[in-house]
Parts: structure tokens; sequence; C-alpha cells
């Protein structure tokens, strides 16, 4: 290994009084001051969410205002810390979407014990649940912080879907396979 | 209403005059809290405290909004959570000296307020210019000096009452720094002080008489601030007054960093806020003293001279306008205090003393020899 000595400059007297760095930072500071602020007022000023953003796990709608969810519950297992929790449920056969068969019938996600690693999302075959741009999930009790699923589908709203798969699988069941 | 407040008894007007300089000290000693929440968020790019408001301010329909970006408000409701908050006295303090150690704390730092003029008025009557001070006394500065310091035994009561680790430290730093700088503070006004009074005539450390000594016409020699003919003087007493005040850099008795809050660990509620009202008054009085000192008091400018502006003026008005100026020096130098603060980092503690003692203190003694030998020589010749 080779060494390189670094000469180091005595400090002049002036650098020593430290009177010029001092005067030099008084400047910095002030400069500062007669800036524009640089702060974002949280509530009255959003910042802006990246695409892809993990936020809150919540449940869409297809835009046909039908909920995708088939009740799998394969997020409910994938779920590494456990705050989904899922209440199959079949769908009457009566009901015009009688052919999908179920539907949850309670979803829940403890978002105390949610850790927004985004697995469900992944998991989920009918792009059912997504995590989406709310990062500011708050409350005062320990059963607010429990998203139903109501409050799941309020926060998800609708997202565009090419597939419609049910719709499909309906239309295939009507008209066989002169329909495609 | 002048003429009714003269024909009042000496010492209803003297009450009155204390209620009035401790009714301004008072309420600046809070405004400087504020203003060092805003100054350094200002210099930390964000705009500080400004949602809250009074209900009835807020429908005012410009100025209230104005006031509330301003964080005025925040002022009341800190007042409000002091004395509504829970008062947590740990079990293992001395309570009689950890309750006394506050108001030890402010006594002095409002005493001081009686040597220090805060303007002058132009009395028609004697037709010269007479000083807005409690007590018109010639030991002026050696009283500020005297009382002043006696806030140290504040901390270290605070500091030793607390019967714990941090804040004992916290009083044992503050009595060091304190001895360390009042040297130097002393020696720099020195010069000052020999200069004002002519060998032969009446000695005097009245900061009236110096302000007078700063206030001749245009182009004399006695027109000319003393901040201008003794640089070093003043920059040794500035330094020391950082120092004693402890505002950063020279914050050892508090230094959050390593000694969790110093002497006010164990302090919380309403005695911890009139600590910080007593280090404010010590603000404004040392940055008062300073002005007087060294930057002409209450003349606008080097050369400009109150006297001749206010001599034409209702009594009232000049006195008004001699404080302005002198409260408006003052507030500029509050405001250093605080860029200085939000500028510099804390200097370690043995930097401190290495900075009072092989700096300071040989820079003053040097810069009184120097100061005497020239005014014995200009005396001379």
């Amino acid at each position: 290994m080779s060494f390189k000595t670094v000469e180091r400059k005595p400090l002049s007297f002036a650098e020593r009084t430290y009177v010029p760095q001092i005067l030099s930072g008084l400047k910095t500071t002030f400069k500062h001051m007669v800036k524009p602020k640089e702060t974002l007022e949280y509530p009255e000023a959003r910042p802006p969410i990246p695409n892809g953003y993990r936020g809150v796990p919540t449940l869409v709608k297809d835009p046909n205002g039908r909920e995708k969810c088939v009740s799998c519950q394969l997020c409910e297992f994938v779920c590494p810390p456990k705050a989904i929790r899922i209440k199959p449920g079949e769908i009457a056969a009566t009901s015009d979407e009688a052919h999908v068969e179920k539907a949850p019938e309670a979803f829940d996600i403890d978002m105390l014990r949610c850790i927004y690693c985004g697995l469900c999302q992944e998991v989920c075959p009918e792009e059912a649940i997504w995590l989406q741009n709310v990062f500011s999930m708050s409350g005062y009790t320990r059963e607010e912080m429990v998203n139903d699923k109501e409050r799941l589908y309020a926060l998800g709203g609708t997202l565009p879907d090419d597939h419609f798969k049910w719709d499909k699988k309906k239309a295939a069941e009507k008209a066989g396979n002169a329909a495609h | 209403m002048i003429d009714l407040y003269l024909n009042l008894p000496v010492w209803v007007q003297s009450a009155l005059k204390g209620l009035i300089a401790i009714g301004v000290l008072i309420p600046i000693a809070g405004a400087c809290s504020m203003a060092e929440r805003k100054i350094s968020a200002w210099i930390q790019g964000r705009p500080g405290p400004n949602r809250a408001i009074v209900p009835w301010v807020a429908w005012i329909p410009f100025f209230g909004r104005f006031l509330q970006r301003l964080g005025v408000f925040h002022l009341m409701a800190d007042g409000a959570k002091f004395v509504f908050k829970e008062d947590v006295v740990p079990g293992h303090v001395n309570k009689f000296y950890y309750y006394i150690a506050p108001l030890v704390a402010l006594v002095p730092a409002l005493c001081t307020v009686v040597v220090v003029p805060f303007g002058a008025y132009f009395d028609a009557a004697t037709e010269t210019l007479k000083p807005l001070i409690l007590a018109d006394v010639d030991i002026g500065l050696i009283a500020v000096f005297a009382i002043g310091s006696l806030g140290v035994y504040a901390l270290i009561l605070a500091g030793w009452a607390s019967n714990s680790k941090y804040p004992f430290l916290g009083g044992v730093r503050a009595s060091a720094q304190l001895i360390s700088y009042e040297l130097s503070m002393t020696l720099s006004v020195i010069p000052v002080f020999l200069w004002v009074n002519a060998p032969g005539g009446n000695g005097t450390m009245s900061l009236f008489d110096v302000v007078q000594a700063q206030s001749g016409p245009f182009l004399s020699w006695s027109g000319v601030w003393f901040v201008f003919y003794m640089p070093l003087c003043a920059f040794v007493f500035l330094i020391a007054l950082f120092a004693e005040t402890n505002r950063q850099p020279f914050d050892m008795p508090e230094s959050e960093a390593d000694l969790v809050g110093g002497f006010h660990t164990e302090y919380g509620e309403f005695k911890w806020s009139i600590f910080f009202v007593a280090e404010y008054a010590h603000m404004t009085i040392g940055s008062g003293v300073f002005v007087l000192l060294f930057l002409g008091g209450w003349n606008p400018l080097p050369w400009v001279p109150l006297e001749p502006l206010i001599s034409g003026l209702p009594m009232w008005l000049g006195g008004l306008i001699a404080a302005g100026v002198f409260l408006g020096k003052t507030f500029f130098f509050i405001f250093l205090f605080m860029w200085v603060r939000w500028t510099l980092p804390r200097f370690r503690y043995d930097q401190v003393m290495k900075l009072g003692w092989q700096k300071l203190l040989p820079l003053a003694i040097g810069n009184v020899i120097f100061y005497a030998l020239a005014i014995a020589v200009i005396e001379l010749s």
C-alpha cells in the first residue's frame, strides 16, 4: 500500500479568530431567512402521490359497479401480519351475478396490523384489492382503525378494468362460444 | 395628563414608572420567545407557528389573517398551556429551593431595568436632556453588572435543588462560565468610562452620561459612537454578553445535547417559563446596555444627536421618539442574538473555558492597557 501525505496548510490568523467564518455563516443564514419557504402546509396542500404508491389497501369495484372480490381468501392467507379477515359468502342463486358464486360477506383489514407490504395486491387473482394513495389513516380508537368492507369500498372506488372476466363468463353461459 | 402626573407624590410617580418599565419589559421578553420561534423557522426555511387564532380576531378580514400567520396567538396558547398543564414536581427535589429558584432568576433580571435609561426627554424648564430612567444613579453600569450577575444564583440553585446529576452539572457550568466572562466584560467597558470621565471632573458610571458623550453635533469628535472608536471593546463586550446571557453558542448551562436541558431539566410548567422570561429579560437588558455603551443609545445616527430633533416637540412625543430609537436598536441586537443562535454550533465546554480565559481575557486586558495609554497621550498633548 502506498500512502500519500496530504499537506495541511496552517490556518491563517483570520481563520484562527473564526470571525470571517462566522460572518459568512451569518450571511448564509440570512439568505435562508429571506428565501421562500419550503414547507408544505399539510392539511391545505397535499403532497403529490407518485403512481404505484403503496398506501392503505382498499377494495375496488369494476366499472360495472360490481364487487370484484370472490372471497378466495388468498390475501388472508398470504398476509404476513394477519391483518385481513374474510368471511366468505355465497351469492344467492336468484342474483344476477349468481355465476360468480362467491363474494365476501365481511372483509376486515386491521390497519393497526397492516404493514403495507402489498402482498395481498400481488396475490389477488381478481385484482380486487389495491394499495392506493391514501396515506393518512388515523383514528381515535382501535375499532376505528379496522376497515370494514363498506369503508374499504368507499376508499377504493372504481378502477379501470380491461378484463370483465365475469361478464365474459356470463355471455359465454348465455350464448355459448358464439359470443366470441 | 402630564401635569396630573407631575403633581402626584414622588413615590406614586416612581411606582407608576416602575410598573410601566416592567409592563414593557415582560411583554418584550414574551415577544422574544415568539420571535425566537419565528426566526428559527425562517432560517430553517419553514413558516413557523402560524395556526392558533382567537375566534373574534379571525373575523377581522385581512388583519386577523396576518396576525395568525405571524403566529402572535401561539404566545397566548403557550401561556395557557403553562398555566393549565399538570405541574410535575419530582419527589427527590429540595422543595424550598426548587420553588424559589425561578423567582431568584426573575428578580435580578427585572431589577437591572431600574438603572438602564430607555430613552430621554427634553426638559423645557431646565433646557436639558433628561433620561427616561427609574433611578438615575451615578453607579449605573456597576449596578447592572452587580445585579445582573445575581441571575446565576438561580441557575446554581435550580441545578442543586433538583437533586439530579444533569441539572447539577448545568448549574456548575453556569457559575464557572459566568465568572470567566464577567471579567472580560467588566474590563471591556473600562476604556469607555476612561474616555467619558475627563480627569478632574466628576467621575460617573451612569449610562446616561455615556450616551451624552456620544451625542455631539455634525463632524465633531464626540458625535462618533464608541463602537467606531473602540471596536475591540464592543467585540469583547458582545461576546461576553452572549456568554453572560447563556445564549448559543455559549448556552452551556442548558445544552440539550449533553445535559438534557441542564439546570431546568426537572422543571416544568410555569416555573420553567419563568426561567425563560428571565433569560429574555436579561437578553433585552444586555442588548440595551450594549446599545447605550457603544451604539449611541437614543441618537438616531452618528453625528445626528437626538437633542435638537426633539427640543421643539412636546415632552411626551420627544420621549416616545427617543424610546423608539433606543428600542429599535435593542431589537436589532435581540435579533442578532437569535440570528447567531441558529447559525453557530454550540461550543464544547473546554472550548468555552479556553476562549474565556486564554483568548478573551488577555485581549480585554491588552485592550484596557492600549486605551489607557492612548487616552493618556491625548490628554497630555
